[in-house]
């Protein structure tokens, strides 16, 4: 204490005031904790939350529509959706363009699966659509092949579409690779990147968009240059639609390579035999004349939508706003409620079956408990697969218990009891698998209530009942709330015995989202479904809270 | 020189060629399929033979087939593809090649030509019905019924159409848990013809109606997804009457000597083959490739038949089907093609259902969830 000076700060015994210097101790100290709880803190957040807070994201996220079909969303909006009438030409060229590319990269099947989840039939639609597309260009690559036979040869239509250096580029790169390919050496340089001509996307703009993506697929997805293939079908179709559009003197203006080529296509391109992209894709399928189809494309082609939550309640978004889905089709809620109930039947069953078999655990020698204890752990030890395929041979028609019940003379053997593939197998398969989240709890709580207060009770002159009811059972009150929310927390999200001995009367709102994760491949409605029964689940909690008080919850000693 | 030292080690001219071969290749494959007896059949004759003639090759084996399509999809979108080669179903690899999910194959330069020289392309004939797909077998898919239901009072089942009749078959029966062939039965016996099927179906009035007469037998039929759960049920009796992959049946009443017996009425016939995912790494696709020629050579394809009743895709293996590997009999009575079994049959409508699977799937889980 002699270092207190006469300024009145305390100061430790290197002369920095004690209060530095106590912070800097205790910051060292905070740190290091941090850093010890670091691993567990980024292993939680790396594969726990993040994962969770990715796929959440998916319920609401919808980039695919307007990632595959830009030009038709854009081009949609011009469209009115309440005027009944199909949409006009140029929306049809516009998912003639989005589609022909999609299908080259294969991905118009998933937009479609993604429509198909709003729209019964999409599917199906965008999957027969993908395979027409592609020969929907062939009248038109005849006519330019007939009338010169220079515009079925991929240098043309490099020479007149790329710049000079990718032309150069592409050539040498061709070179290489024959070279590597005499010498039996591997090849893996890149194709270069693609270049258009300088001015070709003022004089041709489609056929010079249509080429660039043509050469960038070669590129990415074939590894290959725009010399390897003759171009895409789309690209003719392209450019009879600019020659058709292009003023005679600007094409007679050009005088970049193949110029006389292009003259001699625009003179004759007026006589050519033309095709209406919206006959073609009513040939396809006669639904792209259903103005339905064009009203969910329109409706879903934001970038963000609620539609999987919609969907998540058996609502629907169309274009009259939300409405419910068609009756036969809505079953999640009827889920959702099955779900909470059942989890609450099961949670209920826990308490009455394990309250018992506590209470002995916690009264008995300790010989006896210890014994008694691993009875309750075994089970708890054994795979979940086993013990819920365990219930299928006892519970089923021709399994144990009505194997024993037909013996005894109890029921008839033409009418063995159905116990299993209904509600009746979940809750007693589930029943049996969470008992022992109810049971630990309770008993460390019992342990805890000393004994002498049943006995003071009694001495007193209450009845056992009397002394059980108002003495003993309040203070085991904290167990049980441990023990429900643990059950029923558990219960609600389970899937796999449900799903094993649940039939299709027993199977749970988790079965429904395991199937769209793994089977329908619906993530978006599954994440939303998964939400919902996280915010159920957290909304539970917060009354629990209210009503009992989340500090009389004991889960141990 | 890699050639002239392991020549000087002293190994045979052809081992050195496949040691010279395997400097680029994988030494481990992944491959789905079906497990059960089916799984058996392809390890003995294609996977057991294929590693001792490559030492140092071994195979993981995955049971996912009847998820393939939505597990390649999630793989594909992770970026991860950890399947070399996945068996699936005729639909299901036309929907993985639509999706560009499966790799395209050259059929002439992938596949062996046929023993007795014919071409691929013939030897194959029917079964290659895409890109993509490397035919293995041609199985069915038809029903199975208890011989001791005494319900039954002696009757026994000869036609589909008793499938649905509870009043003269009472008891529990076991349907796939998709919407394939179930639509397809359920039509032709509600009066639809064979040739209208399809055209039915497409509607949704169709659709209900099919469901509506699904509907009549839905309490009394435990749904299976798993090609092993009715062989199961039908042994321990649960169900009386089931449908399920013919050599499956196969395996309960011959090898397992249940009371079990067929209804090949209005079996539906479909082709199981191998896809390549696509886009592999050059070694493990190297790997597969040889693999892939070795185990649908027409030897090999031949072998099978002695383990399942399958038929083999390959016409010059057809001779080759003998008899019974364990049982020693003879296999052309239980094999689906034997015209006494196919009076009345389904060919599985590949294109229908690849198009229209998403569809139906999502109006059918509904239903079965009602």
């Amino acid at each position: 204490m002699s270092d207190a000076t006469e300024t009145g700060r305390v100061l430790s015994a290197d002369g920095t005031p004690l209060k530095k210097s106590l912070n800097r101790a205790l910051r060292v100290q905070k740190m290091r904790a941090l850093a010890l709880i670091a691993p567990l803190l980024i292993f939680v957040l790396v594969t726990f939350i993040a994962p969770i807070a990715d796929m959440l994201f998916r319920s609401v996220e919808n980039q695919i529509v307007s990632d595959t079909l830009p030009r038709t969303v854009a081009a949609l909006k011009d469209w009115d959706p309440e005027s009944g009438e199909v949409p006009d030409e140029q929306v049809f060229d516009a998912l003639y363009k989005d589609m022909f590319v999609a299908q080259e990269q294969k991905i118009h099947t998933r937009v479609g699966s993604r429509l198909n989840y709003e729209n019964v039939g999409m599917s199906s639609l965008f999957r027969k659509s993908g395979r027409a597309v592609e020969k929907m260009g062939d009248l038109y690559v005849d006519q330019f092949e007939d009338l010169n036979d220079a515009w079925g040869e991929e240098t043309t239509w490099v020479a007149l579409m790329a710049s000079p250096a990718y032309a150069q580029a592409a050539t040498g790169w061709l070179a290489e690779q024959d070279a590597a390919k005499k010498a039996g050496q591997a090849f893996t340089k890149a194709p270069p990147a693609f270049e258009p001509a300088p001015g070709i996307g003022d004089l041709l703009p489609q056929t010079a968009e249509a080429f660039g993506q043509f050469a960038d697929f070669m590129r990415t997805e074939e590894e290959e240059t725009a010399l390897d293939d003759e171009p895409w079908t789309l690209v003719y179709t392209a450019l009879y639609n600019d020659l058709t559009a292009a003023s005679e003197a600007g094409i007679a203006a050009y005088s970049g390579p193949q110029a006389d080529l292009l003259k001699e296509a625009k003179a004759a391109v007026a006589t050519f035999e033309s095709a209406s992209r919206k006959a073609q894709f009513l040939e396809a399928d006669e639904d792209w004349g259903d103005v339905g189809v064009w009203q969910t494309i329109r409706v879903y082609a934001p970038r963000y939508t609620p539609g999987y939550f919609l969907n998540a309640v058996d609502k629907q978004l169309g274009p009259d706003g939300i409405t419910d889905q068609p009756e036969n089709q809505q079953i999640y809620i009827m889920l959702f409620k099955r779900t909470l109930f059942m989890s609450m039947v099961i949670t209920v069953s826990c308490i009455l079956l394990g309250y018992p078999v506590a209470w002995l655990l916690a009264n008995l020698r300790m010989r006896t408990a210890n014994l008694l204890m691993i009875l309750v752990l075994l089970p708890f030890w054994t795979s979940l697969l086993v013990r819920t395929s365990a219930w299928k041979v006892m519970l089923q028609q021709q399994g144990v218990i009505n194997d024993v019940l037909v013996w005894l003379g109890l029921v008839d053997d033409a009418n063995r009891l159905i116990m299993i593939n209904n509600q009746f197998g979940t809750i007693v398969a589930m029943t049996h698998i969470l008992l022992p989240f109810m049971i630990l709890p309770l008993y460390s709580v019992m342990q805890t209530i000393n004994p002498s207060y049943l006995r003071a009770a009694k001495s007193l002159g209450a009845t056992n009942w009397t002394a059980f009811w108002r003495v003993y059972f309040p203070q085991s009150v904290p167990g049980i709330g441990a023990g429900s929310i643990l059950v029923f927390i558990l219960a609600i999200g389970y899937y796999i015995t449900p799903e094993i001995v649940g039939g299709t009367t027993g199977t749970f709102i988790s079965n429904r989202i395991a199937y769209h994760i793994s089977s329908s491949l619906n993530w978006g409605l599954a994440a939303a479904l998964g939400a919902i029964l996280l915010a159920a689940v957290l909304i539970l909690y917060w009354a629990y809270d209210r009503i009992v008080g989340i500090d009389n919850v004991k889960l141990g000693g | 020189m890699k050639l002239l030292t392991t020549l000087l080690t002293g190994s045979a001219l052809v081992a050195a060629g496949s040691a010279f071969a395997n400097d680029h290749m994988a030494s481990d494959m992944t491959l789905v399929s079906w497990g059960g007896a089916y799984q058996t059949s392809q390890q003995k004759a294609y996977t057991e033979p294929y590693m001792a003639a490559n030492e140092g090759v071994s195979v993981t084996w995955d049971e996912s087939s009847n998820e393939a399509v939505s597990k390649l999809r999630a793989m594909n979108e992770a970026g991860n593809v950890t399947w070399d080669l996945v068996d699936v179903e005729g639909p299901d690899s036309q929907r993985l090649c639509d999706e560009g999910l499966a790799m395209e194959i050259d059929f002439d330069d992938v596949l062996a030509q046929g023993d007795d020289g014919s071409d691929v392309e013939d030897d194959f004939g029917p079964t290659l019905i895409n890109d993509c797909f490397i035919p293995q077998i041609v199985f069915s898919t038809t029903f199975g019924y208890r011989t001791d239901v005494e319900e039954w009072d002696g009757r026994t089942p000869t036609s589909l159409c008793d499938v649905f009749d509870l009043e003269n078959f009472p008891g529990k029966r076991a349907l796939e848990k998709r919407p394939k062939k179930n639509l397809e039965w359920a039509l032709l016996c509600d009066g639809v013809a064979q040739e209208d099927l399809y055209d039915v179906l497409e509607t949704p009035e169709g659709l209900e109606q099919s469901l509506a007469k699904l509907d009549t037998i839905k309490d009394e039929t435990i749904w299976w997804s798993s090609g092993a759960d009715t062989p199961q049920l039908l042994a321990d009796g649960e169900i009386v009457i089931g449908s399920a992959y013919n050599g499956r049946l196969f395996s309960v009443i011959e090898e397992q000597s249940q009371p079990v017996a067929m209804l090949w009425d209005w079996q539906v016939f479909d082709f199981d083959g191998w896809v390549i995912p696509a886009d592999l790494p050059d070694d493990r696709l190297a790997r597969v490739l040889d693999f892939v020629k070795y185990a649908t050579d027409t030897q090999r394809l031949a072998d099978q038949a002695a383990y399942i009743s399958y038929g083999p895709a390959r016409a010059s293996s057809q001779p080759l089907v003998s008899t019974h590997a364990e049982l020693g009999i003879e296999m052309a009575p239980h094999m689906p093609t034997n015209p006494a079994n196919q009076k009345n049959f389904l060919v599985n409508n590949i294109e229908w259902w690849a198009d229209n699977q998403d569809d139906v799937e999502a109006r059918f889980q509904a239903w079965l969830a009602k």
